[in-house]
């Protein structure tokens, strides 16, 4: 299969070893990747901030950048729900609307993509060291995800899996939320990460690099030693 | 900035600076999510029963006007007097010509937010009244002179020392530390209070158009109080309330329960067709029904957020919200608290003033995935924070959103801008930024790579 | 002041003239009331009369209400005579109904039956009401109290403790059932009043304790006879 990866902005710019670990697992398993290098963002922080205009636009240049791929797979549940669940909104009474449905089809979140359409939950990752998993909201409540990433991390040698309390609440990202609410969002953080700490795990993974930014910057600012990284780079450890 | 949105951004940062506070409302939610866990286990299938829940409430939403006349045709045949308001000075001024006809001195009220949504109480000891509130909570409440912290439990963020404290105080009982004497106080005191009212004013959870009934879920027993002894009940009921069929009843009663306190069915579900009927041993004289529409009606027009009238103020999206366990009710500033009050807030109360509330969210679905007739309710602060831009957006956003646009349109303009930013970062961490600011004062940003991906793709490629 | 409830309607009507779309059902038997689709997803309602009778009984427990089998009416008398002496009651106040006047007049302590012109405060003052009920929902764990069959509104939420005496037989399955019996018994003309009662009045208003007794009884027992 031929793999479109669609990397989010902010992976682009500020986590380019996310994008790149999911290449490496993709190729690892036999597929072809490429990267199409017209796309930019999927338009979720103007969506989020009402401004579904200009949304709108972002959609429709991606549905061009990503027309006849076969698959899309992206490692960030956030940006796959934008495009899968509110592409189609943004793009309600437009004349492409039933290409974007199209899109949303074919295209996956990293962890998704592997176990959902390519039925793989091994892919010969090692790493040792206890894990914790945390749930982005996108990938938990708008793209259903649950067990993929867990299938995925239970079947890497070495790694430990150990699950938090507080496992369904949210880290307190939210794109804008995070700056324009910085109090709500600490406390937020606050009561994710001290879940998390609680667990012992020396390993934060997930499948949303946003959440991973707000979680491993609280961490970070506590002086908490756990390490935050994406699903995509455990499974690319060896 | 609006006077709402200055005083949620004064209160939400005072409430979620207050750790001990926010530890409290977790651990008292934490029973809770067991017994609700409990009891939704015994549903053969939850998410089907919630599937049936949501068209009950859009088969009476979707033909409410047909559904209020036959409820106001039978409430009448069995001998009840229904009152329309098309605001609240208007439900407020029909609820007083009641009280004035009957004569009325004391008012005992059982729980009813709509009530608190009119500033009712205000009005009646206004002209005199005395009005004492029945439910526990809003007993409380009362004496603090506070809102409801949630409209469910309206107490929940207190203490039991400073309920003691406050028993002392305007009651005259000994201090306690437990709470079953805190609430036998209560009882004590309440009770002779129901005897002696004249008047009794309830809300209604819903209005059942095929009998014309009125019902009422409590757990205290308050309501049936409050609907048995006084010689004249008033229910105050928005027009959203009304459900189609009794039956639906056997689908919405214990879905209500479970989902907002996690029991099989609230301990009294009744159902009040009239006053007292002949025969009857007891019951009041008259039995009035003020429907309010207080812009409801507004929001009925907007198909794609109809389904918030279906709510049945359960609380569940309360809750599982975080932001509402990390500032609690009273930031909000509302009638409704929560996910839903900041869904319903913009429509009721005007999108201008209140929007900030849609904008107060992480948009983390957990209120959707909670809600029992399945209100789409996060997606719906997506789509008011799009009216809000269509209807009241600010030019400098307007540009900036325009000019994200733009560069996201032209990716060698968005390639240039990225390195931009990561070689600047250093230097901009310390200037007083929008955002990374904000950011920065309590969550580090990672040290950004020296190339981004793009840059890096080629290198990768066999 | 008259115009109100046109002016409601009218705005009604304008603002349903473009409908919502039906919400998604997972169901295939997408057709029917809601409540025939939710039937079979509710909680258990028991499918046999013995399997009614046992969850009812585990129900009543979780809701810290007493469950009482007597076999037959003689022995419903004794068990309420047993109570009312080991509670010391000086006063119950009951209802005109064949089975509440029998449990009655077995009672080590003065009854009288609420009526027409009943005091409220001599309600108030007595130790226990008792009542018969229209039925019994397995389901739930409700019992269900009417108006009009058993002994108006006050009797059964105003004295700190409730008796119900009832018949193995007005046991049903779930609400739906209950409706249906409403229904039958009593047609075009409800009784004023019609209460699901399901476990002695509690609140959680102070720190989500639950506590019982808040402002209606604080026991509940069940007499079932048969």
């Amino acid at each position: 299969m031929r793999v479109s990866l669609f990397i989010p902005c902010f992976v682009d710019q500020l986590a380019p070893r996310v994008g790149l670990a999911a290449a490496q697992v993709i190729r690892g398993l036999g597929h072809e990747v490429e990267f199409r290098e017209a796309q930019t963002c999927c338009g979720q922080p103007s969506f989020n901030a009402g401004h579904w205009q200009v949304a709108r636009e972002s959609a429709l240049r991606a549905l061009d950048v990503f027309r006849g791929a076969e698959a899309v797979v992206g490692p960030s549940a956030s940006c796959v729900a934008m495009m899968r669940k509110f592409y189609p909104e943004v793009l309600a009474g437009h004349p492409r609307l039933e290409e974007a449905r199209e899109l949303g089809a074919r295209t996956f979140e990293f962890g998704e993509f592997l176990v959902r359409r390519l039925g793989v939950t091994d892919v010969g990752a090692r790493l040792e060291g206890v894990a914790t998993y945390h749930d982005g909201c996108h990938g938990l409540r708008e793209l259903g995800l649950r067990a993929e990433a867990r299938a995925l991390l239970g079947a890497v040698r070495g790694l430990r899996l150990v699950e938090a309390a507080e496992g369904e609440t949210c880290c307190g990202f939210g794109g804008l939320f995070s700056v324009k609410y910085p109090m709500i969002s600490t406390a937020m953080a606050q009561v994710k990460c001290e879940a998390l700490a609680r667990t012992g795990a020396d390993l934060v993974v997930s499948s949303d690099p946003s959440c991973l930014l707000q979680i491993g910057g609280y961490l970070s600012r506590e002086g908490k030693a756990v390490r935050t990284v994406h699903l995509a780079e455990v499974l690319a450890a060896r | 900035m609006s006077r709402p949105l200055r005083r949620f951004l004064h209160d939400a940062t005072v409430a979620s600076a207050d750790a001990p506070q926010r530890d409290f409302l977790r651990k008292a939610l934490g029973g809770y999510y067991a017994s609700r866990d409990t009891q939704k286990a015994r549903y053969r299938d939850w998410e089907h029963a919630r599937d049936a829940a949501a068209l009950a409430k859009w088969e009476a939403v979707g033909d409410l006007g047909r559904h209020l006349a036959d409820f106001t045709a039978r409430f009448e045949s069995n001998g009840g007097k229904v009152h329309w308001a098309r605001d609240a000075a208007e439900a407020r001024s029909i609820i007083l010509g009641i009280c004035r006809e009957a004569g009325a001195r004391a008012i005992i009220k059982s729980k009813c937010m709509t009530t608190e949504e009119i500033h009712l109480n205000d009005a009646l000891e206004a002209e005199g009244y005395g009005v004492v509130e029945s439910d526990l909570g809003e007993f409380i409440q009362q004496l603090r002179k506070e809102p409801p912290f949630h409209f469910v439990f309206p107490c929940m963020h207190l203490r039991r020392e400073v309920i003691s404290d406050l028993f002392t105080r305007h009651l005259g009982s000994a201090a306690t530390d437990s709470p079953e004497e805190l609430t036998m106080i209560a009882r004590r005191h309440l009770r002779q209070l129901y005897v002696d009212a004249d008047v009794g004013i309830s809300g209604a959870n819903f209005l059942v158009a095929e009998t014309g009934q009125v019902s009422i879920t409590e757990n205290e027993g308050n309501a049936r109080l409050t609907c048995a002894l006084p010689r004249v009940h008033i229910a105050l009921a928005g027009i959203e309330k009304v459900v189609a069929r009794l039956d639906d009843l056997s689908v919405l009663l214990p879905m209500l329960a479970t989902a907002g306190a996690g029991q099989p069915m609230t301990c009294y579900n009744t159902l009040y067709a009239g006053p007292r009927a002949p025969g009857e041993a007891d019951g009041p004289e008259a039995f009035h029904v003020v429907l309010l529409d207080n812009r409801r009606t507004a929001l009925l027009a907007d198909p794609e957020q109809r389904d918030s009238l279906h709510c049945i103020r359960c609380g569940a999206c309360l809750n599982v919200c975080p932001i509402f366990k990390n500032i609690g009710g009273l930031a909000y500033g509302t009638t409704y608290q929560g996910p839903i009050g900041s869904v319903l807030t913009p429509h009721l109360r005007g999108l201008k003033n209140w929007n900030h509330l849609s904008g107060a969210s992480s948009l983390c679905g957990a209120c959707t995935e909670a809600c029992p007739v399945r209100i789409d309710l996060h997606h719906h602060l997506l789509r008011n924070r799009r009216n809000a831009v269509r209807a009241h957006g600010g030019a400098v956003d307007r540009v900036f959103h325009r000019l994200l646009g733009w560069v996201f349109a032209h990716p060698r303009v968005f390639a240039l801008g990225g390195s931009l930013f990561r070689r600047t970062l250093p230097l901009l961490r310390r200037l007083p930024l929008p955002y990374l600011r904000p950011w920065l004062r309590s969550r580090d940003l990672p040290a950004p790579p020296a190339r981004s991906f793009r840059e890096q793709w080629k290198d990768v490629q066999p | 002041m008259s115009d109100a409830r046109d002016d409601i309607m009218a705005r009604i009507r304008e603002a349903l003239r473009t409908p919502a779309p039906r919400p998604h059902l997972r169901s295939e038997s997408a057709a029917g009331r809601p409540s025939a689709l939710a039937r079979p997803w509710l909680p258990d309602p028991g499918e046999t009369l013995e399997s009614r009778l046992a969850l009812l009984a585990q129900n009543l427990a979780k809701l810290k209400a007493q469950l009482v089998r007597a076999p037959d009416m003689a022995a419903a008398r004794s068990a309420l005579a047993a109570l009312a002496a080991e509670r010391g009651w000086r006063s119950v106040a009951t209802h005109a109904h064949p089975d509440t006047r029998e449990l009655a007049a077995a009672l080590p302590c003065p009854s009288w039956e609420v009526d027409a012109a009943f005091d409220k405060q001599r309600l108030e003052a007595s130790d226990a009401g008792l009542t018969s009920c229209l039925a019994i929902v397995a389901q739930t764990g409700s019992i269900l109290v009417t108006s009009a069959g058993d002994g108006g509104r006050s009797l059964s939420i105003l004295p700190h403790v409730h008796v119900v005496v009832a018949r193995v037989d007005q046991v049903t399955g779930d609400l739906a059932d209950a409706f249906e019996l409403v229904r039958s018994r009593h047609g075009g003309r409800l009784p004023s009043m019609l209460s699901f009662i399901t476990g002695p009045s509690r609140t959680g208003d102070i720190e989500r304790i639950l506590v019982l007794g808040a402002h209606g009884p604080r026991e509940l027992v069940l007499i079932l006879v048969g």
